[in-house]
């Protein structure tokens, strides 16, 4: 026989539920509470928790490896043309 | 990016568009720059293909200087600049393949645990090696930037406007036409299924 896996305990799966509102700041205060008193508790629920904020950090601002294209001269013109023509309109 | 890089962005974005709204030309090629590179970001992260993310972020910032005159809140600037970007994707979309978005499902999203030996522990990569705040190396931005477009389109949407744009929760559904715990609930799926991605991949960097 294999080894044997446990499921996650309920307050495990409870709290992971809402992790992102807790990231966020985004979560009732008796909620966080009890929330961060699991987390003292519980290793697993910590380590994994780092792992949602270090992914919630590299998204922050993330650009792709592409470099965007310079703006055509032409293009910035029929922008400014635009933007010249919406003034007009305005005053 | 760190909070207070973007913090200081988004204020330099309110400032050139308030120059915009009193009539600054000075301010144009400012707003452009700050813009373009931004736009051609997202398109290309929600379009997937370099020449539509270069066509749909043309065309919305024709669009923005088109429309200038709708802006009355210039501390929305980048909202509103983006919800004409996603509008922008979803006429590019509409003309191409349309795929069904899928749903994700927590338990698929929750990681499994580890043998059982006594102690409790997670069947999941050491996340400490990761850079915090230096260049990610090339890899790792492919690996993120794969995390991401992988997503079903509804959850993407979400995770590109809230963590990439850094939109509130509010601008986000006003832009999505959601309500906010739709956000929260796509937002935190999204986040999941990224990490699980990026742990996959760093698993096997650490094998």
């Amino acid at each position: 026989m294999g080894p044997r896996k446990d499921p996650p305990p309920p307050e495990c799966v409870e709290l992971f539920a809402q992790l992102s509102s807790y990231l966020d700041g985004d979560i009732p205060p008796e909620e966080r509470n009890r929330l961060e008193e699991h987390l003292c508790g519980c290793p697993p629920c910590i380590e994994f928790l780092e792992s949602l904020r270090r992914t919630v950090g590299l998204c922050h601002g993330f650009e792709p490896d592409a470099a965007p294209p310079p703006v055509a001269s032409e293009f910035r013109q029929r922008l400014l043309e635009a933007f010249r023509k919406v003034r007009r309109e305005a005053e | 990016m760190s909070a207070p890089a973007a913090s200081f962005e988004k204020e330099a974005e309110i400032a050139l568009a308030r120059d915009l709204m009193a009539g600054k030309l000075e301010a144009f090629d400012r707003f452009v720059e700050a813009f373009h590179g931004r736009l051609f970001q997202y398109t290309l992260l929600v379009c997937g293909q370099r020449e539509d993310a270069e066509e749909v972020a043309q065309d919305t910032l024709l669009k923005v200087f088109e429309n200038f005159g709708q802006l009355r809140e210039p501390e929305r600037v980048r909202a509103w600049v983006f919800r004409i970007a996603r509008n922008a994707c979803l006429m590019k979309r509409r003309k191409s393949v349309f795929a069904p978005s899928q749903e994700l499902s927590l338990d698929e999203l929750m990681p499994s645990p580890g043998d059982h030996t006594g102690e409790r522990r997670l069947e999941i990569a050491d996340w400490s090696a990761l850079p915090e705040e230096e260049v990610l190396r090339a890899e790792l931005r492919e690996a993120i930037q794969d995390a991401i477009q992988s997503l079903p389109e509804m959850y993407k949407a979400v995770l590109l406007l809230r963590d990439v744009e850094e939109l509130t929760t509010e601008e986000t559904a006003g832009i999505l036409e959601v309500s906010q715990d739709v956000v929260k609930t796509r937002l935190h799926r999204a986040r999941l299924a990224v990490r699980q991605r990026l742990d996959a991949y760093l698993r096997v960097r650490q094998n």
